[in-house]
């Protein structure tokens, strides 16, 4: 088990965010959270990431108590994340994007007077995700100049430059065309696969997406689990296609 | 390939200055490149980190004020060692001023940094016995590379000496921070001037390098500080007043942030600005004011942003 979370609940005053929410993520599972809006799926995340203290409930990633423990730590502890909204570096290039990542990872980033563009490690790891990612020919292109598309490539290929263990992905299609959705999964996966990630757990609205990629799908509605099951699983479920997915799939 | 031209043109210029231009003119020179040194930290902060700070003038205070008092009361004339002293001293101030400040950002932290700012101007003038109050204290001539130069009158050391010594600070500040700003650690302070949350995600700890940045920036503030009180020969609360700390602020506007070398080319540009204007016309801070409203509306880059844009006036791909 790489992350597990107890019975979460997240109060915000009197309203009821989570409410005795549990799951699990083993080794190499691809999992989606899906619900509609204000089932509690960004605050799930945000307890999952260390970002919220859950209210009462415990989260153990690696078997370490994280509830609350902030990004930071996060991060090192080997839990990386994408946003729902874009989230670049406007003025800064494809490669340092990338470079600030690989420096985060190393440990790197306190040395003041070491030349960045020295530092081989740094950049043939920066260039190995670029490439992953299929942003090699945009290397030198300033963050703010991208598509959409790109700059929501490059914000998930951030953080697979953290070589992360565990990912999660919140919404990593979301403001990007339908024809381009499937192509960065693609690339996600494909990089995944390479940097050896251990599990993904992501947060989607698209269920061909959710249906075509996830080994297990998790339902959240008001606050609590609907459902916690396989994707054929969830399609049978007609009170959770009904209350979440929104129509039968085939 | 023309930066290095155009560096190693205002290198010679600048070696050649004492020995063509009037003296007038080299002692202008000591108060900017003073300033260079000052503006080099602040832009690390205004720039390259995204905070701006309004209380800076705090730490050209503690600089000057650390020269006068080891060289008026404690007998240390080695500009070799007040200089450090100095950077020490605001080292020591910074450190909790800027743990606190870091934790705002934008108007809040500019705030705060002005507030700083004022109780050190406040203590300055109050506490008389030990500062001297409003008529502050001297600066005697602090010696250099071992030397009085008791041969050379006071106009001779500035332009002489006291030039090349400052202009050696100067490059050295100026090379030190060229680096910072290429490392690691500068590519740090950029993810978090543009945006902090992403900054987070990758683990990079942002209160933290901000902090690191304020405490950079006020070394810089203090070294430019004990430079700039040598020239006048007395140093006094106005030195850390609110309107100094608008003035570094202006010139780095001036010049343009987004530059490194944009504040430099502010503080020449306001030092001579400065003096031509205050010549003809008393009310100098009208014509500044109107200076500042126009580059914040018509040239946010400053003056190095508008010779970018002449250098390059057709966007060329960069993928």
């Amino acid at each position: 088990m790489i992350l597990e979370a107890r019975d979460i609940r997240k109060l915000y005053g009197a309203y009821v965010a989570l409410d005795g929410v549990s799951l699990s993520i083993r080794e190499g599972e691809f999992v989606s959270i899906i619900g509609p809006n204000g089932a509690g799926k960004s605050t799930l995340i945000n307890v999952l990431t260390g970002v919220l203290q859950p209210s009462a409930g415990s989260v153990r990633f690696k078997g370490k108590d994280i509830g609350g423990i902030g990004t930071v730590a996060l991060t090192r502890l080997g839990m990386a994340r994408s946003f729902q909204l874009v989230q670049v570096f406007a003025e800064l290039t494809v490669l340092e994007t990338l470079q600030a990542a690989v420096i985060s990872r190393l440990g790197r980033g306190a040395r003041l007077f070491a030349s960045l563009a020295g530092d081989r490690q740094v950049q043939a790891e920066a260039l190995e995700i670029a490439s992953l990612f299929g942003l090699s020919d945009k290397a030198h292109a300033l963050a703010r100049e991208l598509p959409q598309g790109d700059k929501k490539l490059l914000d998930v290929a951030s953080a697979f430059a953290l070589r992360p263990e565990i990912i999660l992905l919140d919404e990593p299609t979301s403001g990007v065309s339908t024809a381009d959705k499937h192509a960065i999964m693609e690339i996600l996966v494909g990089a995944a696969k390479r940097i050896g990630l251990r599990a993904i757990i992501q947060v989607e609205h698209d269920m061909d997406i959710v249906f075509g990629y996830s080994d297990r799908i998790i339902a959240l509605h008001q606050g609590k689990v609907l459902a916690d099951a396989t994707p054929a699983q969830i399609q049978a479920d007609a009170r959770v296609v009904d209350m979440v997915v929104g129509r039968r799939r085939h | 390939m023309r930066t290095p031209v155009v560096l190693s043109l205002v290198g010679i210029a600048f070696l050649g200055l004492p020995l063509l231009a009037p003296a007038y003119y080299v002692t202008l020179m000591l108060p900017f490149m003073a300033y260079g040194v000052v503006l080099l930290g602040l832009n690390l902060l205004f720039g390259y980190t995204g905070l701006v700070s309004f209380g800076h003038a705090l730490f050209i205070g503690i600089g000057a004020y650390t020269g006068a008092v080891l060289t008026t009361h404690l007998g240390v004339r080695h500009m070799e060692l007040i200089l450090p002293a100095a950077a020490l001293a605001a080292a020591v101030v910074a450190a909790p001023v800027g743990a606190l400040c870091v934790r705002y950002v934008k108007i809040y932290f500019g705030m705060l940094t002005l507030a700083f700012g004022m109780v050190f101007y406040t203590f300055l003038l109050k506490f008389y016995k030990l500062t001297g109050g409003d008529e502050g204290m001297r600066m005697l001539r602090p010696d250099l590379l071992g030397s009085e130069w008791t041969t050379f009158s006071k106009t001779a050391y500035l332009i002489g000496p006291y030039y090349y010594f400052s202009l050696a600070v100067l490059v050295v500040a100026t090379l030190l921070m060229w680096r910072i700003v290429r490392s690691p650690f500068g590519l740090c302070l950029k993810t978090i001037r543009d945006n902090p949350l992403k900054a987070e995600s990758l683990g990079v700890s942002v209160p933290r390098y901000r902090w690191y940045a304020f405490m950079i920036s006020a070394v810089y503030a203090a070294v430019g500080g004990a430079l700039l009180a040598t020239p006048t020969g007395n140093v006094d609360p106005t030195l850390a007043y609110w309107t100094h700390s608008g003035n570094i602020v202006f010139m780095v506007l001036l010049g343009g942030f987004s530059s490194f070398f944009g504040p430099l080319l502010g503080a020449f540009v306001f030092i001579f600005l400065q003096d031509t204007v205050m010549s003809v016309f008393p009310y100098w801070r009208l014509i500044f004011g109107a200076v500042l409203a126009f580059i914040v509306i018509f040239a946010p880059g400053g003056l190095m942003g508008l010779f970018a844009r002449r250098r390059r006036p057709v966007e060329v791909s960069r993928a």
